[in-house]
């Protein structure tokens, strides 16, 4: 009397499950990346929008390439996501194609090599970026940095240049901190604006995808060694701190870089040690190395250990505690 | 007051407005119970073919006891019905497995045991008499675990009581039926409350009771207003509180040492809303466990009820009397949607353990495949024993049970939250049963 029984699927509980997906999560980072761009559009112009279509797009076309015989080979959205972190790490005055090699080198060396997402061991935008940095160094990290011109569609941007506030001390005191908030000042597409990153982070942490401890500690760490060891040079030694913290790529690093699902520890005790460990090398970079700025080497430094640091945060389980005192 | 909030945990959407104001009702009389020898954790029963001539064509009344065993956890089982008996062999159970079961066909006159009287008051009763009648009434754990409550009212000499814990969080999406038990018979749950306190010589009573059931929390708040030592709590509804360990935390602060400790260990036992019914009606009217309240309901259900159904039932004779399954049907489970099972067939009994029947369609489950861990951590987040679903997943996989031994997969009880939340979709709770059941099997080869 029940032949729908034959119908009837046979599974291991739970019976239902989140709607989160792989693409749900990617759709709610690139919302959560929207300020950062349409920011980075308004400060850098028509040149911006130009090169994150290029990242974007190469990103896509080469993972489809590569996943071609797969069932999924558009993916899910991770592509689109890694091509555009990079964009944003990028600055304005880039030659075209250093943006598509860039994506190309990020999603085929910083990721498929390694057996596509879930399996790299570093941030794929960062390894882009990095080989950008030694292939290209001129181009990636001049002397010479587009300043905003907001709104300048039409404008060749690289014509108006100048020095990131990282780089020159008196750069950074043309500015004020506001304005460094804002992201009216030098540097990478989408580093400038601490508001714009901040708004994306608190929507990804509304959605649950980010842990505050790992840009808490991140942040954290850049603001109490900018303040001790900053040398106060932007009016005292606090206000150093913060400088440091709105400053170059700290933020976008943070918020978007450091909390890689892929590439970052999954125990609550490792995510602190991770984000203070990224803060640390940052600093270190920054303050004592030959590079004005640190935060995409810290991080990819950091990737390198995450598998050695989930090894040894294990939490222990609920109700461990008591056995081991008794 | 809601009190101490577990770590990790889900919110599935509750699903429980289907049913949550429909009245309990008692569904007729079935023509026929298959009583299985085995309906909770223990030794299973054995048949009483001498003493009680349990044969087949045996005339039955309901409540007379069909098998029992002598172990100390175990619990006998008792027919439902009056009649005849049809047939005693193999039948398909909620588990999984076959088990040995009596097939009794109604007279419809559902006459009773004439051994079945009420018992004498409970000032009148010690803890050794309480003990026995619960021992003798085959009653269980009805939340679903089917653990011997006799069982759990003898404590050790050295581990004393001061507190039972009822539970009535029913923290399983969909389910209703401990809910509705709470509206309905909150005069016996506070009764069945108090008779436990008495057995184990415990100083005072909590039920807690989540804050998504604020009707249950003032009905069951009245009921013990006069009642110096029983206190309801409302907890934040957060999937598992259920579980024991979380539900004493939540309600205590006390943590239950890992390892397989239980709740005695911290001076503690818990026991469900419909479990402190059944002892009530065990020493009210002598009754045995007989019959049980239960939620049928998912959107496969054409009239989802909470029902009150007598023990051995079929599920395809209860999913019948609610109008039918439908088409769309993709699982059928026995219990919650988050650990129930799921069956390949309605030809199965209702056992004391079941809490609810879900035909669920593929509105309520998602039939995906999984892809690649990308290693989100909301596995471990949502862990509440704090465990690393998705490393124990993988070192199973590659068959490193030493190290999923290390990484505690035995101290997993299945909750199922970390397959809630994965976005790759991966069964981990899944993996990790597999670890649990590997290391098992190399223990008890190692010994």
């Amino acid at each position: 009397m029940f032949e729908i029984s034959e119908k009837l699927v046979v599974s291991s509980s739970p019976h239902i499950r989140s709607s989160d997906s792989v693409q749900s999560i990617m759709f709610d980072v690139m919302v959560a990346l929207f300020p950062a761009a349409l920011m980075a559009v308004l400060l850098f112009g028509y040149r911006a929008l130009l090169i994150m279509v290029l990242s974007v797009t190469a990103a896509i076309v080469v993972e489809a390439i590569w996943l071609r015989k797969r069932d999924n080979f558009l993916g899910d959205g991770s592509a689109a996501v890694t091509g555009l972190l990079l964009a944003l790490t990028l600055p304005p005055t880039i030659p075209w194609w250093t943006a598509v090699v860039g994506s190309v080198s990020a999603i085929i060396i910083g990721k498929q090599v390694f057996g596509g997402i879930g399996y790299n061991i570093f941030n794929p935008a960062l390894v882009g970026r990095a080989i950008l940095v030694v292939s290209w160094g001129g181009y990636m990290a001049g002397d010479v940095w587009a300043l905003p011109q907001p709104f300048a569609f039409t404008a060749d941007v690289s014509a108006v240049t100048g020095a990131t506030v990282l780089a020159a001390p008196q750069e950074a005191l043309a500015h004020s901190l506001p304005e460094i908030f804002i992201g009216n000042i030098g540097g990478s597409l989408g580093e400038t604006s601490a508001l714009a990153l901040l708004i994306g982070g608190i929507w990804l942490i509304y959605r649950g995808h980010i842990d505050f401890r790992i840009p808490g500690g991140f942040i954290g760490t850049v603001f109490v060694l900018g303040t001790i060891f900053g040398g106060g040079f932007y009016e005292n030694y606090l206000l150093t701190g913060l400088f440091h913290v709105l400053a170059g790529g700290v933020m976008i690093g943070a918020i978007f870089m450091a909390t890689d699902m892929v590439t970052t520890p999954v125990t609550p005790q490792g995510r602190i040690i991770f984000g203070i460990g990224c803060g640390l090398i940052t600093m270190l970079i920054r303050l004592w190395g030959t590079y004005p700025e640190g935060v995409s080497f810290a991080i990819l430094l950091m990737n390198a250990v995450t598998p050695i640091i989930d090894n040894f945060t294990t939490p222990r389980q609920f109700g461990g505690e008591v056995r081991k005192s008794a | 007051m809601a009190k101490e909030l577990f770590m990790g945990g889900v919110h599935p959407e509750d699903q429980k407005q289907f049913t949550s104001s429909l009245a309990i009702e008692k569904m007729p009389l079935p023509e026929k119970v298959v009583i299985p020898m085995q309906q909770h954790i223990g030794a299973p029963c054995e048949l009483l073919a001498d003493v009680e001539k349990i044969e087949k064509g045996a005339e039955i009344r309901t409540g007379q006891k069909l098998g029992d065993n002598k172990g100390f956890v175990s619990a006998p089982v008792h027919s439902s019905i009056s009649g005849t008996v049809v047939d005693i062999g193999q039948h398909s159970h909620p588990l999984g497995v076959k088990i040995n079961a009596v097939t009794i066909e109604s007279d419809g006159m559902d006459q009773w045991d004439d051994n079945i009287k009420p018992n004498p008051d409970l000032d009148k009763l010690s803890p050794e008499d309480i003990r026995k009648i619960v021992r003798e009434a085959g009653i269980v754990g009805l939340g679903g675990a089917t653990f011997p409550a006799h069982v759990k009212l003898s404590p050790p000499e050295d581990k004393p009581i001061d507190l039972v814990i009822i539970n009535g969080s029913e923290c399983e999406p969909y389910l209703t039926a401990d809910h509705r038990v709470m509206l309905e018979k909150t005069e016996e749950i506070v009764f069945g409350l108090k008779a436990m306190i008495k057995a184990l010589g415990a100083d005072r009573g909590i039920i807690g009771i989540e804050d998504n059931k604020p009707d249950a929390i003032k009905v069951m708040e009245d009921a013990v207003a006069g009642e110096q030592n029983i206190q309801v709590i409302s907890l934040h509804t957060k999937y598992p509180q259920g579980a024991e360990k979380m539900l004493i935390y939540a309600t205590t602060g006390r943590v239950v040492p890992a390892e397989g400790a239980l709740p005695l260990e911290v001076g503690v036992v818990n026991h469900n809303v419909g479990t402190a019914v059944a002892i009530t009606q065990a020493i009210r009217q002598g009754k045995p466990l007989v019959e049980r309240t239960l939620t049928v309901t998912g959107s496969g259900i054409k009239e989802p009820k909470n029902l009150q159904v007598r023990i051995g039932t079929l599920v395809s004779d209860v999913i019948e009397y609610c109008g039918g399954m439908s088409e769309s049907t993709v699982k059928l489970v026995v219990g919650g949607p988050m650990m129930g099972l799921a069956q390949p067939t309605p030809d199965i009994p209702v056992i004391k353990g079941t809490s609810g029947i879900l035909a669920l369609t593929d509105e309520d489950v998602h039939l995906v495949e999984s892809s690649p861990c990308i290693r989100c951590a909301k596995c471990v987040d949502s862990c509440p024993v704090q465990l690393l679903p998705t490393t124990i997943a993988q070192v199973t996989e590659f068959g490193d049970y030493k190290k999923a031994e290390q990484l505690n997969a035995l101290d997993c009880f299945e909750c199922g939250c970390c397959s809630y939340v994965c976005p790759s979709k991966i069964p981990l709770t899944q993996w990790i049963r597999i670890a649990k059941a590997e290391i098992m099997n190399r223990k008890k080869q190692n010994k």
